[in-house]
């Protein structure tokens, strides 16, 4: 019945579309090398010629960035509880976390390669260390807003402080822990791309150092559209998986447009 | 002896910025016997949540005393099912799980809600079906009115058969024919089961027509500045209300509340 064009809908593909079309129309109109800046075509046959290798090492860094989230998750929701649960040790570990947040993950890469070696586990870790950050803070945050009403209607029962957190504090925070997701996804590509980039002979990051090196400048930015491809579809994920579990936190007009 | 007893009670809020605060209550004694029905009316901002908070242990005196079914309180009290001022569901349960919580909290039926499932859910939606909700239990709070929330709220204090029950304005969002319906629920229940009650309202023909004592408290920091037994015969009828009797009991306790809150 609705045959009405729908803007919202279709405005992701136009502004990608037109952000091509500038890309192509510039380089053309302003004569920029391909070697400097490659336009957007040429990107695509890049893409298409080198397929195999992209897609080896997309895979390759697919995995690493998964497994180091993965680890994050897991620690970052235990952490996130812990801290959250407890006051002493929130005081405790808050200045160590803020501390360590605030080193830049690359310089952690060498350590890591001395004690692990190239390849594979710096990459997952990196990935793990750069995206735990914000699901502990996200966890421990949904516990700290909890409204003391709400906390009350258990209390008026006698429930004790773990029944507390099993029915109010989890459900609670898992917006806030759905909603750091999609922020550690994210974060976890970069990991794992920096640590690729300097120490591995695999992934996406590799490729594109050494397409650099080789000034297939090109294919470094083909290497770039497969990290955003990657990056798009866990993202989209991660938010899907927010809505599913997490519908009741997301009734806002702002949260549905 | 009484089963809830507040002798002396003062309580105070701190500051944000940690200084004493001022006080909520002060000088508070109140007696309640087991089975009565005690309803409390006053001010708004004098200190009947607080009285709430305090006889179920949510909050602690720092001066007095308060004693509930003899013991004295030092935590949370588990014989109370208690109905706060806003409806308090949680946005992430259907009406029907909300209402089944207690169940998960208190003994004896935490151990028995895995077995006894269907039966609870039965009675829960038996309690629905008693305020008018019927069929609502599969909606989340958040597609129900005030007026359902707050009826919601109500089952969800009533469930589990507390000893002592606590409402603090649970009719207080409603249109006055569910009011009055919902009158009749209290009255009934509390006939048939005996509980023991303690209501916050601000309508004094709920107060008094439900209550076997009617406390008024003063304005902040509050006390209760005058005590009125309700001596209507029980069970009392709707059209009690429309009884010269009524409305002069009604009218001496609001002279008192002009007073109190001057
Ligand atoms: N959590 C709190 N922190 C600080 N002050 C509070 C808190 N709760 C209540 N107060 C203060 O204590 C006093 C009594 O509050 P209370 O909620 O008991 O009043 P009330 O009689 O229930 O009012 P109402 O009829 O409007 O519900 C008020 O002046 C209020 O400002
Ligand atoms: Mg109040």
């Amino acid at each position: 019945m609705n045959r009405r064009f729908d803007m919202v809908r279709a405005a992701p593909w136009l502004f990608t579309l037109a952000f091509l079309a500038i890309w192509e129309g510039s380089v053309h109109i302003l004569k920029i090398p391909p070697f400097f800046l490659p336009p957007p075509t040429l990107v695509a046959k890049t893409f298409v010629e080198f397929w195999r290798p992209i897609y080896t090492n997309s895979l390759f860094t697919l995995s690493t960035t998964m497994v180091g989230f993965a680890l994050a998750v897991g620690f970052g929701l235990l952490l996130g509880l812990v801290i959250g649960w407890s006051r002493t040790i929130y005081a405790g570990t808050y200045p160590l976390m803020i501390g360590f947040n605030a080193i830049p993950k690359v310089a952690i890469v060498p350590i890591l390669v001395l004690w692990f070696g190239i390849g594979f586990i710096p990459a997952a870790l990196t990935a793990f260390l750069i995206s735990f950050f914000p699901i502990v803070v996200n966890v421990a945050t949904g516990l700290a807003t909890i409204e003391p009403e709400l906390e009350d209607v258990l209390k008026a029962l006698g429930a004790s402080k773990l029944d507390i957190m099993r029915k109010i504090g989890i459900p609670r925070t898992l917006p806030y822990f759905f909603g750091s997701l999609k922020i550690a996804i994210t974060l976890a590509f970069v990991g794992s791309v920096i640590s690729e980039s300097i120490a591995s002979n695999h992934g996406i990051g590799n490729l594109m150092l050494q397409a650099q090196a080789q000034f297939q400048v090109p294919l470094v930015f083909a290497g770039l559209v497969a990290l955003a491809i990657e990056g798009i579809v866990m993202y989209w994920l991660m938010a899907v998986l927010e809505r599913r579990m997490t519908g009741w936190a997301q009734r806002s007009g702002f949260a549905q447009t | 002896m009484s089963f809830v007893s507040l002798d002396g009670v003062n309580h105070r809020y701190p500051d944000k910025g940690g200084g004493p605060g001022f006080l909520a209550v002060e000088g508070l004694t109140m007696n309640v016997a087991r089975g009565e029905f005690v309803a409390v009316v006053g001010p708004s901002g004098c200190g009947k949540s607080t009285l709430m908070k305090l006889a179920t242990g949510l909050q602690f005196p720092f001066q007095g005393e308060v004693r509930v079914a003899g013991e004295r309180v030092t935590a949370p009290v588990k014989i109370a099912g208690m109905a706060f001022q806003s409806p308090t569901l949680l946005p992430w349960r259907s009406t029907l799980q909300n209402l089944l919580l207690p169940l998960e909290i208190v003994e004896p039926h935490r151990r028995q809600i895995r077995r006894r499932k269907s039966e609870y859910v039965a009675r829960a939606e038996n309690l629905l079906a008693s305020v008018g909700l019927g069929g609502f239990g599969d909606k989340f709070p958040w597609e129900l009115s005030g007026g359902m929330q707050q009826r919601t709220s109500l089952c969800r204090a009533l469930i589990h058969e507390p000893a002592l029950l606590m409402l603090d304005e649970p009719f207080g969002a409603l249109d006055a024919f569910t009011r009055e319906e919902l009158w009749g629920v209290i009255r009934d229940l509390h006939a048939a089961r005996g509980f023991t009650v303690i209501l916050v309202t601000h309508d004094l023909r709920e107060a008094v027509f439900l209550a076997d004592r009617v406390l008024v408290m003063s304005a902040r920091p509050g006390r209760i500045v005058h005590e009125r037994r309700i001596d209507l015969p029980r069970p009392r009828d709707l059209e009690v209300t429309f009884t010269s009797e009524f409305s002069d009991i009604v009218h001496e306790l609001r002279g008192h509340i002009v007073k109190a809150r001057q």
